[in-house]
């Protein structure tokens, strides 16, 4: 019985390690391979690791790309849609679980609408919005779409209505107005999910495609991920580069994930999840 | 009957609670309501350039029904659900359950599984591309076979399929998870008293109670997958011989609206797909009655 459950373990383990190894094979061997030179990175059979660490390609990608520039872009990108995400979500969604207003119903109907339909049924006239104001090619349109999150408040909604009614009432007793019974009473207790919101937008917000792509053709308006499209535009043999330039453009948030993997892990599922 | 009349501070409340939806009530006007009709509308026009439009009633959709290259995106689209959906929650399953037994660094092993989460597609989708790579990629060193993953009609969407569920997996055992550590430990016990076995077990007590979990990952998939677009961009190219053979719906209409300016063709597309989407959400929405139970 113990013999059992212990080869049952070991088969465990082996499983995990093994997935983890898929899982991290690809990282690795774009990091090795960004350190090679274009006739290494052909070499048949392929060599695993460079013959020396040289930083030649990554000189050579931030010849080619602005990365200084698109780092600055997508930082931008992030904390704009991320604040408006919170401010308006916050807001709203407190309206929706503890306040009474006539049409909130229907108001939140149309929340609910804007959730279920996939978001590229809005893109063209979206992208005719931003031309016809003059703003293609502008921080600004990179974030339009995002300026409300119908997510963020079925979200925050959520959450509002977790908190117990007594806590807004006693707020009320003493004095405070509805504003500043949400603003100094009922959004501080809202804090974990607030960072989930923030994890969940920030991380969508830095790995889209599309939109970057159509509004802005300007390099020096991308965000990483659409700097990734053009390098690879650019160059298809040159694949040392190219991974030096993924490399690039991942770290950042490699680098949060690993300081704060709980909340990304607990953000991005709890968000997704229900 | 309700008087209509209201006290002042429910007066007071109301107005504060029209303010503060305010700015998202506008912006999803501004930004879903009104082009979601925009986008209908002109999926019944022609784009004569500079934003301007004809109407043309159904010529988009005709021309659409009637040309090929759209009806073998459609079929690329639901043949990357079929190889992506059931495979990955399978998976998912899998390593759910894996990470559900008493193991050491549990949280190190959740944290590679969701990696692939936080990288953009974009960088993700170029170290598989290299990996794929014909003459020089790794992968075929290490099965030891020579297949032009990525531009060979036959493995081209194979090829995307693979990276997509190598990035979701994580993601969706992490939700799986969840489900299964709510399961309470005495249904497991009660039942081993009866004699039954693992695989019983399985199918008898794990399923059916994590089935509202397996249930939103499904339709979250499914929604996912017949959205792709930017892991096949960034592994195809104009060039590709096999573009035909694994441009998603997405991929057209981005190429179709946006390359070639095609906006009313466009738009006409992207009607279809969002109509495919609910189409295949309903179903499920539907099927769940027969499998998913709510009230153990």
């Amino acid at each position: 019985m113990k013999r059992s459950s212990k080869s049952g373990k070991a088969i465990v383990y082996a499983l995990l390690i093994l997935g983890s190894v898929i899982m991290i094979f690809p990282f690795l061997w774009m990091f090795f391979t960004s350190f090679k030179t274009v006739p290494e990175s052909m070499s048949i059979p392929a060599t695993i690791l460079p013959s020396a660490f040289r930083p030649d390609k990554y000189k050579e990608v931030l010849e080619k790309l602005p990365f200084l520039r698109l780092y600055w872009n997508t930082i931008l990108l992030v904390f704009f849609r991320v604040i408006c995400a919170v401010a308006f979500s916050s807001m709203a969604g407190y309206a929706f679980a503890k306040l009474k207003f006539r049409g909130k119903g229907l108001l939140f109907t149309i929340v609910l609408m804007q959730m279920s339909l996939p978001s590229q049924i809005f893109l063209i006239p979206q992208y005719q919005m931003v031309a016809k104001l003059g703003m293609a090619n502008t921080i600004f349109a990179l974030v339009f779409p995002g300026l409300v999150s119908a997510f963020g408040v079925f979200f925050l909604r959520q959450t509002y209505l977790s908190i117990p009614e007594e806590i807004g009432e006693a707020a009320y007793l003493d004095g405070c107005n509805q504003w500043q019974t949400f603003y100094k009473v009922m959004f501080p207790l809202t804090g974990t999910s607030v960072a989930a919101l923030t994890i969940f937008t920030a991380v969508f917000a830095y790995g889209d495609l599309m939109w970057p792509q159509i509004v802005n053709n300007d390099v020096t308006k991308f965000t990483l991920s659409a700097g990734l499209a053009t390098l690879r535009g650019m160059n298809t043999t040159d694949f040392p580069m190219l991974m030096a330039g993924s490399l690039l453009a991942m770290l950042p948030m490699v680098i949060l994930y690993l300081i704060f993997q709980r909340q990304f892990v607990e953000g991005i599922a709890g968000t997704g999840g229900k | 009957m309700k008087t209509r009349k209201l006290s002042a501070a429910a007066r007071r409340e109301e107005n504060w609670g029209w303010i503060m939806v305010a700015p998202t009530i506008i912006g999803l006007f501004v930004l879903n309501i009104w082009p979601f009709i925009q986008t209908i509308y002109t999926s019944f026009c022609e784009h004569l350039g500079f934003g301007h439009y004809r109407f043309i009633g159904i010529q988009n959709y005709t021309d659409m029904f009637s040309n090929t290259e759209f009806w073998k995106a459609t079929w690329n689209t639901v043949w990357f659900c079929v190889l992506t959906v059931p495979v990955g929650m399978i998976l998912a399953l899998f390593v759910a359950m894996l990470l559900n037994t008493k193991v050491k660094f549990k949280g190190g092993f959740r944290t590679i599984f969701f990696l692939p989460l936080v990288c953009a597609p974009a960088a993700v989708a170029m170290v598989w591309q290299w990996i794929f790579n014909g003459e020089y990629g790794i992968l075929n060193q290490i099965l030891g076979t020579n297949i032009q993953w990525i531009t060979n009609p036959s493995t081209a969407v194979l090829a995307v399929a693979i990276v997509s569920v190598w990035s979701s997996v994580g993601y969706d055992a992490v939700l799986l998870l969840a489900g299964l550590q709510n399961i309470p430990k005495t249904l497991y016990e009660a039942n081993s008293i009866d004699g039954a076995g693992k695989i019983r077990q399985f199918f008898t007590i794990t399923v059916p109670m994590i089935s509202p979990s397996l249930f939103s990952v499904l339709i979250m998939r499914l929604m996912a997958s017949m959205k792709v677009y930017d892991l096949i961009y960034m592994m195809s190219d104009e060039t590709n011989p096999a573009m035909a053979d694994m441009q998603s719906l997405m991929y057209l209409f981005y190429r179709s609206s946006f390359v070639a300016g095609d906006r009313g063709y466009g738009s006409a597309i992207v009607i279809w797909t969002v109509s495919l989407i609910l189409l295949v959400t309903l179903v499920q929405f539907w099927g769940q009655k027969k499998w998913v139970t709510y009230d153990i």
